[in-house]
């Protein structure tokens, strides 16, 4: 009887559609690569490796989508500076990938990157050193943002800073990286950022085999943290994430220290962010200040919203759809984007406050009220 | 030689075998010092906001096992007082004692809690989205750090536990709606099964019958009044008569302090209370 009302309660978690999702992904990913690979270029059914490249970048930006979603949407605090923690990761590898240039830059220094020689420093600041080694540079994409995260959540959490002031001071601190890397002293490349890579792991960056693997290892990463985030939140910890969403000081009231889960949990979010980071990198083959703009944090939370907050498969669908969405509205009107995108914000607050995957809800629900009833009662 | 002799022996000293570090030793459970019969030590506790004296020299004991009912107008303290108890708010001055030994004051709300201290608010609040059985998994007396919740299971006894509560306070049929979509009095209930099931020593309890039907207010009597004894219970009410029906005690708040403590009938024979709390209830009728 108590094991059966265990499972029931297990059950009700919302990860029924998990796995469904991680198959349907990994087979678009395998068709897609196959198709890429092996048919010829003429095919019908060719997809380029632009888009293949395309599909990587988009899964990077899932993964960021699914970060944010599970601090905003199971645990209520509202980041709009996750941007940083995906840019940190990035230049974790940009650092890299940077070394692994070697003399073939411009300058053909064999030690110092491009930026470094034009503007004539002697030698490697002491932070790129150990960034040639593959497993360092791995470490630091997520040792960095998840420090930052901790240090930042620490301080914020521990001084009951929540709601819209969290929201602003995480826009400051995206802020602030932005205009900090933008200096040509801060030794990361200035503006320019870092790019002109040209190999990762002895792999020609340029190469279609190149970049199919690194679209496969973003799919099946993103399955890995989509996962592991769903047993994490379906999980014990997982209610009392829910909890302290709703009801913070009845938490702290039934014994819970919720500073301390909020700031682990801002720390897995962060982590999760500076490996989609890493990812992107290699396949958009440039990082620059520009990640850490204000307004790309503000996207990502606009992806969660459109799919769904409080639905890690929502988060997916919402970043997959709006980087759809924005890839074909540049081509057509580039000037339009920013309203379309502030448009489709506020109809979808307006009319879909539980995003695309509520709205699949309802029209389930009403579809077939006789057995819904069922169930809820 | 010496001076590598005395390291030597500091080293020793330091990895005794027989004795861990006090910081690896596991903590113990928290023990509650009542042998004086007393659980709750209030004294000269004073707090004011703006200047506005919320308490006023208040001072409080209430015995082990005891159901004491906290009355007094608007403003007269009594969520405040709760406030300093649970830890939300502390005092200017005063000190406030869980048993003889533990000084609430230095505590946080987690660390109250976990000692055994639990609190039902004015206004109902459970975790709406979460159904009446996770409400009350999230409440079980049980190791509140993140990484053992992170991998807790039930247990059979656990489970066992949740559904004596839930006959309790009777939503055994409602274990697995949302909280949000229980009635006003079921979420009172629910809340106060929430402290049921954590198993408290001492239950602070802010206007447990507000918006109750006459039927709710009188099973909340009864329940209250059976978990006095072995647990202790404070209650904040308005409702003249379900105070009646429940308190061997009452305290009478009046600008924050204590101003008559007594059966109900010597409180409501007392002058000063007549004066500035009975006195308006009694000239109406």
């Amino acid at each position: 009887m108590s094991k059966l009302i265990n499972w029931f309660s297990e059950g009700r978690s919302s990860g029924k559609y998990t796995l469904p999702f991680v198959i349907l992904l990994l087979a678009v990913t395998v068709l897609a690569s196959a198709a890429n690979l092996l048919l010829p270029q003429d095919s019908a059914l060719y997809v380029s490796t632009y888009s293949i490249t395309l599909l990587g970048k988009y899964l990077c930006y899932a993964m960021l989508a699914l970060a944010v979603d599970i601090i905003w949407g199971y645990c209520g605090i509202l980041s709009l500076g996750h941007g940083a923690f995906f840019a940190l990761g990035g230049y974790a590898m940009g650092m890299y990938l940077m070394r692994q240039i070697g003399d073939r830059g411009v300058y053909g220094h064999p030690i110092l990157p491009d930026f470094m020689v034009f503007l004539d420093w002697q030698e490697l600041p002491w932070f790129w050193h150990g960034m040639d080694q593959f497993w360092f540079a791995m470490i630091m994409a997520v040792l960095v943002p998840g420090l930052l995260a901790f240090v930042f959540g620490w301080l914020a959490f521990r001084s009951r800073v929540t709601g819209v002031y969290l929201s602003i001071m995480t826009q400051a601190l995206t802020y602030a990286l932005l205009l900090a890397f933008f200096r040509n002293e801060m030794g990361f490349g200035g503006n320019n950022g870092l790019t002109d890579f040209k190999e990762i792991l002895g792999f020609d960056l340029q190469a279609d085999s190149t970049r199919v693997s690194l679209f496969i290892i973003t799919a099946v990463l993103l399955a890995v943290v989509l996962m592991l985030s769903q047993r994490i939140l379906s999980s014990r910890l997982g209610k009392v994430t829910l909890a302290v969403r709703d009801a913070e000081a009845r938490t702290r009231f039934i014994g819970y220290r919720t500073e301390r889960y909020k700031v682990w949990l801002f720390v897995y979010s962060a982590v999760i962010a500076g490996v989609a980071g890493a990812l992107y990198v290699p396949q958009v083959g440039i990082i620059n200040p520009g990640e850490f703009s204000p307004i790309n944090s503000i996207e990502v939370v606009i992806w969660v919203a459109v799919g769904g907050r409080g639905t890690l498969i929502g988060a997916i669908i919402g970043a997959l759809l709006v980087n759809y969405a924005k890839t074909r509205f540049t081509a057509i009107m580039p000037d339009g984007w920013l309203f379309a995108l502030g448009a489709l914000f506020v109809l979808v607050t307006l009319f879909l406050p539980k995003g695309l995957i509520g709205l699949y809800g309802q029209l389930k629900s009403k579809r077939q009220p006789a057995s819904s009833q069922e169930v809820t009662s | 030689m010496s001076a590598f002799d005395n390291s030597i022996q500091g080293l020793r000293e330091t990895f005794r075998r027989d004795q861990v570090w006090p910081f690896l030793a596991p903590e113990q459970a928290a023990k509650v010092d009542v042998s004086n019969q007393m659980i709750l030590y209030v004294e000269g506790l004073n707090l004011s906001f703006d200047g506005f004296k919320a308490l006023n020299n208040l001072n409080l004991y209430v015995n082990d096992g005891e159901l004491r009912c906290l009355i007094g107008a608007n403003g007269a303290g009594k969520t405040t007082l709760m406030d300093v108890i649970t830890g939300k708010s502390k005092p200017d001055a005063g000190s406030v004692y869980f048993g003889q030994t533990h000084n609430l004051l230095t505590k946080d709300e987690a660390d109250i809690a976990q000692l055994g201290i639990g609190r039902k608010f004015q206004k109902p609040t459970v975790f709406e989205e979460q159904t009446v059985f996770d409400n009350l998994e999230l409440s079980l007396k049980t190791d509140k750090r993140v990484l053992p919740t992170l991998f807790a299971n039930l247990s059979p006894s656990e489970i066992d536990r949740i559904d004596e509560v839930l006959t309790i306070i009777g939503l055994k049929q409602q274990r697995f709606m949302k909280a949000g979509a229980l009635s006003h009095g079921q979420k009172q209930w629910l809340e106060i099964g929430m402290l049921l099931v954590s198993d408290p020593r001492l239950l602070l309890i802010d206007e447990p019958v507000a918006g109750m039907t006459a039927q709710e207010t009188e099973r909340t009597a009864e329940l209250l009044t059976s978990l006095a004894g072995e647990r202790t219970v404070i209650v904040v009410e308005h409702d003249m008569e379900f105070v009646r029906s429940i308190a061997r005690t009452v305290t009478v708040l009046h600008q924050g302090s204590v101003l008559a403590e007594g059966t109900m009938d010597q409180i409501q024979s007392n002058k000063d209370v007549i004066e500035v709390y009975l006195g308006e209830e009694a000239a109406e009728a």
